[in-house]
């Protein structure tokens, strides 16, 4: 990058300098010189320059936006071409509760839409299953059987609008019944757009929408890219996140680490298979958290994209370039909101979400202030998308592709991220004997992930208990007050109606194709065949989510999880 | 709840007072001794069963398919869970091992009023147990449980306590999980009245039965037994179908895969087997009679350090020895006669 | 005589997954000197309930995220009732996201305090340190 000669000179002034001017200037002031690290526990020094960066390499390690390795980019003009997607997490009540807050959200310039399910539909359970009781519709909408998905995407067209589907267990579907409106609409399947989350291994470290074993659900999920590569080439098959591990307590490091390997895993499940990694690599995306720390979520985004470039053209071989881009979601952290000064919230997720643009996100939710209360209200929720707007229109950073690219703290930090993550990663390959999925099935039998992060957790909370970390509002600048937020409250009615409606539509469906549909699914489960036709039949005879999930416990047994705390 | 309350409602199988007597007993409060005196007589009815073995076999798995196995047979199952508690802050995290998260799991003993399940901190204790583990059995065997179940901290080392509360051991392993010396450096091999290799679908299965199965050859008692069977008896030993050979019991080696319930209901045989064995061989009078023994000695022990406590000047004493005045056996000498002779 | 250990049962009722909170809840009570039972996720309000009686518990903790806490709060209280034990002589606390509507009507159901997101682990602490003792009829009573 520098010659020899001028890093040399650098170096010494730099000496030169801590010696003289730092050291005398600290002894004066009595300031301290240690304990400043990142959020992540990474130690950092007061400055950095280009000896901090004198191993790498511009052209090959930096580069340019939207050539190998992707660190600034994976467009080549990133936010001048098109700015990123502006998609809000969003869903309670009813199918017809939620169609209304979409309706709303698109009138006020949202660009895409992001649903939100409640904890039945997320588990695979039915409204009217006696472990649904009293959480219907509650954190998202209801969706037991198609009928809803009609009522849901009334009035919307899915040749414009690209829908993301925050499900797990259940993903294959609801990508069936996404399809299946698609297909009532009249609009061509190659056409539709959006995402399934469809990360079970990220459950199993962490989110904990626990259903089935690890090794059936990674079959599934396989099932799903080979149906969807074929029916489906513009839909993203799977959302790859490190989000929930973050939020369940994870560093910065193990959020990349982790999120990674989980890719690698699906990689070599999608290879076993014999699928072609160039069709299917377009259709994987990543979804990651941005939390408070500004320059190492920066660096966290620089990094993922780097090191999922190299993973997938110099460990897996795929020859297109687009097979190298990491396309990514971000979410503000959730887990960084306070009940208390909630309107603090929104001061946190603006510097989060600037933190994801400046790191090249493609769609970005943000996180209303009232979210450590209850679901957001409808004015929370427009402020939460003003700040992106604000952000897009008003700020400026979106008219220079990686404005902090050649920053050296920011190049520094971003090797750091990817040296530490490289790191996980290898440890992960060594338990699984030189495999990634096994490594990390291995990992989640063995309670590797749920130990590093529950470690990680914990350090934090001690560090916020000691005072050794500060949440404004919580452990410094406290005030007494009384909050007056307005909560949005689901009506209460909302699983007595979504109960009778399920019960309607299995009275007036025709109960001998379902009976057929959910038997071909068991035989194909039974087999080891892709079960995604069969699911397919099932969804378009109003089988009921629980039916179909229903029928795949029975052929693979429900997964129990040793507490590990 | 006052003591009454509680010994009566134990008889009268009322869950609250079975819970609040243990509660009494492993903290000792005013009044556990009562509790325990007052049940003694309607103790030594159940079946007590001792798990052990390494962490990580399974133990916890093997003991809920086996609770559920022996619901199955009629049998009210209570079960007691040691987990290691820490001799500092005295805090623990407990019970965390059997009951499993996902919401299918153990859905069975969750709620089955049939079943009793309580963990115990040891309080930083080595051995396996608790302190106050044997009086908790003591008071599930009163309300009436027809199984109990022990299990031990399973940390792995030492943990022999169990043959101190259990009627039938049962010692769990899993495919190449330490190396031999590890195990018999353990001391567990010794203690085994069944043995479990569980896992078995892991590969090293055989291995581990071999070298299990010579180390049960080698034993003295069972050197004995073998040399006057015929080669065609040692399949039938092996799998603990003969137990009445001569007089003793040759421990058999099962293998099990527990999370599916492979091989449960024959180690629930063999663990109704060797009750058999061990009452009608006297085993189970002997091995009652030596703990009866041993609690006593430390009952007696115990309300003598009282005793002393209360009576004389420990820390003058103490001094006495350690500044080379007075030597320990002499002292003792000194404060037993006192204690017996003066009133 | 050794001092009666203060046990507490900590468990997630329903369907949701968060888990975070009540697993470093667990860490500092044991670090505390308490003698937790955490039940894991995903459990009834019947399995709460039986854990809650059969482990002679001195505080209950109920964390729950999904928002169902109306129906599954009450539940677990009743069936403690329901399996013999006395709700009125433990600590039934609650945490997670729970709007400020709901937290007086939660108290009236029985619960004695709401445990909002944020909360600093030391006033957890302290709350049961000190309200324990104030439990009329109960083993703790001082």
């Amino acid at each position: 990058m520098m010659e020899k000669d001028e890093m040399l000179e650098i170096e010494a002034k730099r000496r030169e300098w801590e010696e003289k001017c730092y050291k005398d200037w600290l002894k004066k002031t009595k300031a301290k010189d240690e304990g400043f690290e990142s959020l992540s526990g990474i130690e950092l020094k007061a400055i950095y320059d280009p000896s901090d960066v004198a191993h790498t390499d511009f052209l090959r390690d930096i580069g340019y936006p939207g050539e190998f390795p992707f660190t600034r980019g994976v467009y080549p003009n990133m936010y001048r071409g098109r700015l990123w997607t502006m998609r809000m997490f969003s869903g309670f009540g009813t199918a017809e509760d939620t169609n209304k807050r979409w309706k709303m959200l698109l009138r006020e310039g949202e660009t895409g839409l992001s649903t939100a399910f409640d904890f039945p539909t997320l588990m695979g359970l039915d409204s009217d299953d006696p472990l649904a009781d009293g959480e219907v519709g509650k954190v998202g909408v209801a969706v037991d059987t198609l009928k809803d998905f009609e009522i849901l995407f009334d009035g919307i067209p899915l040749d414009k609008i690209s829908t993301s589907f925050t499900i797990n267990p259940p993903a294959g579907i609801i990508l069936a019944m996404y399809t299946a409106i698609a297909d009532m609409q009249g609009v061509p399947r190659e056409e539709i757009r959006g995402t399934i989350q469809n990360d079970m291994l990220k459950e199993f470290h962490a989110q904990n929408t626990l259903v089935l074993p690890p090794e059936p659900s990674v079959k599934i999920i396989v099932d799903i890219f080979e149906w969807g590569v074929e029916n489906v080439p513009k839909f993203n098959l799977i959302s790859i996140s490190g989000y929930h591990i973050r939020e369940a307590g994870s560093t910065a490091v193990q959020e990349l680490a982790f999120t990674i390997a989980d890719g690698m895993a699906y990689v070599e499940a999608a290879i076993e298979r014999g699928i072609d990694i160039d069709k299917l690599a377009p259709q994987l995306s990543f979804f990651f958290n941005s939390h408070n720390d500004f320059f190492e979520e920066v660096a966290k985004f620089r990094a993922a994209r780097r090191m999922w470039a190299k993973i997938m053209r110099d460990i897996y071989g795929a020859k297109n370039p687009r097979s190298w881009w990491m396309k990514f979601h971000v979410q503000t952290a959730g887990c960084s909101l306070t009940a208390q000064q909630p309107l603090n919230n929104i001061i946190r997720t603006t510097i989060q979400a600037l933190a994801a643009v400046l790191g090249g996100c493609q769609s970005l939710h943000t996180n209303s202030f009232d979210e450590a209360w209850a679901l957001p209200s409808e004015e929370a929720v427009r402020v939460a998308l003003r700040t992106q707007q604000i952000i897009a229109y008003e700020s400026g950073v979106t008219s220079v592709v990686d404005p902090l690219g050649g920053s050296w703290y920011v190049e520094w930090l971003t090797n750091k991220m990817e040296e530490l993550a490289w790191k996980y990663i290898e440890q992960i390959k060594k338990m699984g004997g030189g495999s990634m999925l096994r490594g990390v099935l291995k990992g989640i039998e063995n309670g590797f992930f749920v130990k590093e992060i529950s470690n990680a957790a914990a350090k934090y909370q001690r560090e916020v208990e000691e005072g050794k970390r500060f949440i404004v509002g919580v452990n410094k600048f406290t005030i007494e007050e009384e909050l007056k937020i307005p909560i949005l409250k689901v009506d209460p009615e909302v699983q007595r109606r979504q109960i009778e409606r399920l019960r309607k539509i299995k009275a007036e469906r025709d109960n001998s194709s379902v009976k057929e549909a959910l038997d071909w699914i068991k035989s194909a489960a039974e087999n080891n065949e892709n079960i995604m036709p069969a699911v397919f039949e099932a969804v378009k005879n109003y089988a009921t989510v629980g039916e179909i999930i229903g029928t795949l416990k029975k052929v693979h047994g429900t997964y129990r999880k040793p507490i590990i705390v | 709840m006052n003591v009454d309350e509680i010994v009566n409602g134990i008889f009268s199988k009322n869950r609250r007072a079975l819970a609040r007597a243990i509660t009494y007993v492993e903290n000792e409060l005013p009044g556990s001794k009562e509790i325990l005196k007052a049940i003694h007589s309607r103790t030594g009815r159940a079946h007590v069963i001792g798990l052990t073995g390494f962490p990580g076999v399974g133990k916890s798995t093997i003991m809920s398919k086996l609770t559920e196995e022996f619901r199955k047979r009629g049998k009210m199952v209570g079960i007691v869970a040691v987990d290691p508690g820490s001799p500092f802050t005295g805090g623990a995290l407990l019970g965390d091992r059997l009951r499993m998260e996902g919401f299918d799991a153990n859905k069975q003993l969750w709620v089955d009023p049939g079943v009793f399940f309580r963990s115990m901190s040891s309080r930083g204790r080595a051995g396996g147990l608790a302190a106050k583990t044997g009086d908790v059995v003591k008071i599930l065997d009163a309300y009436g449980f027809d199984i109990i179940f022990v299990e031990t901290v399973g940390a792995g080392q030492g943990e022999v306590d169990i043959v101190k509360v259990a009627d039938t051991v049962v010692v769990i392993l899993m495919p190449e999980v330490g190396d031999d010396i590890q195990l018999s450096k353990a001391g567990i091999l010794e203690i085994a009245d069944i043995f479990v290799v569980n896992k078995a679908d892991l590969e090293g299965v055989e291995k581990t039965v071999r070298w299990l199965r010579s180390m049960v050859m080698m034993s003295e008692e069972v050197v004995q037994t073998l040399s006057t069977l015929t080669h065609a008896d040692e399949a039938r030993v092996l799998s603990g179908e003969i137990f009445k050979v001569s007089n003793h019991w040759v421990p058999p080696i099962h293998t099990t895969i527990a999370d599916r319930g492979v091989g449960i209901s024959e180690l629930a045989d063999s663990i109704e087997k060797h009750y058999e064995y061990q009452r009608k061989s006297g085993g189970l009078l002997k091995r009652r009679s030596s703990r009866a023994k041993i609690e006593l000695e430390e009952i007696i022990l115990g309300e003598i350090k009282n005793l002393i406590k209360k009576k004389f000047n420990y820390t003058e004493i103490l001094k006495e020895i350690v500044e080379n005045k007075k030597d320990p056996y002499t002292v003792a000498e000194e404060i037993i006669s006192k204690l017996c002779y003066e009133r | 005589m050794e001092e009666k250990k203060i046990r507490v049962v900590l468990a997630k009722v329903g369907l949701d997954g968060h888990d975070r909170g009540v697993k470093v809840l667990a860490r500092f009570l044991r670090d505390a000197g308490f003698e937790v039972i955490y039940t894991g996720l995903h459990r009834t309000p019947q399995e709460v309930a039986r854990a809650a009686v059969d482990e002679d518990a001195d505080v209950v903790g109920i964390s729950l995220h999904s928002g169902a806490h109306m129906t599954l709060v009450p539940k677990t209280i009743q069936y403690i009732k329901e399996y013999g034990g006395k709700p009125e002589e433990m600590l039934i606390l609650v945490g997670g996201i729970i709007p400020n509507d709901d937290i007086p009507k939660l108290k009236e159901l029985g619960v004695d305090e709401i445990f909002i997101p944020g909360t600093p682990i030391s006033t957890i602490i302290e709350y049961i340190r000190e309200n324990l003792k104030k439990k009329k009829g109960s083993i703790n009573e001082r």
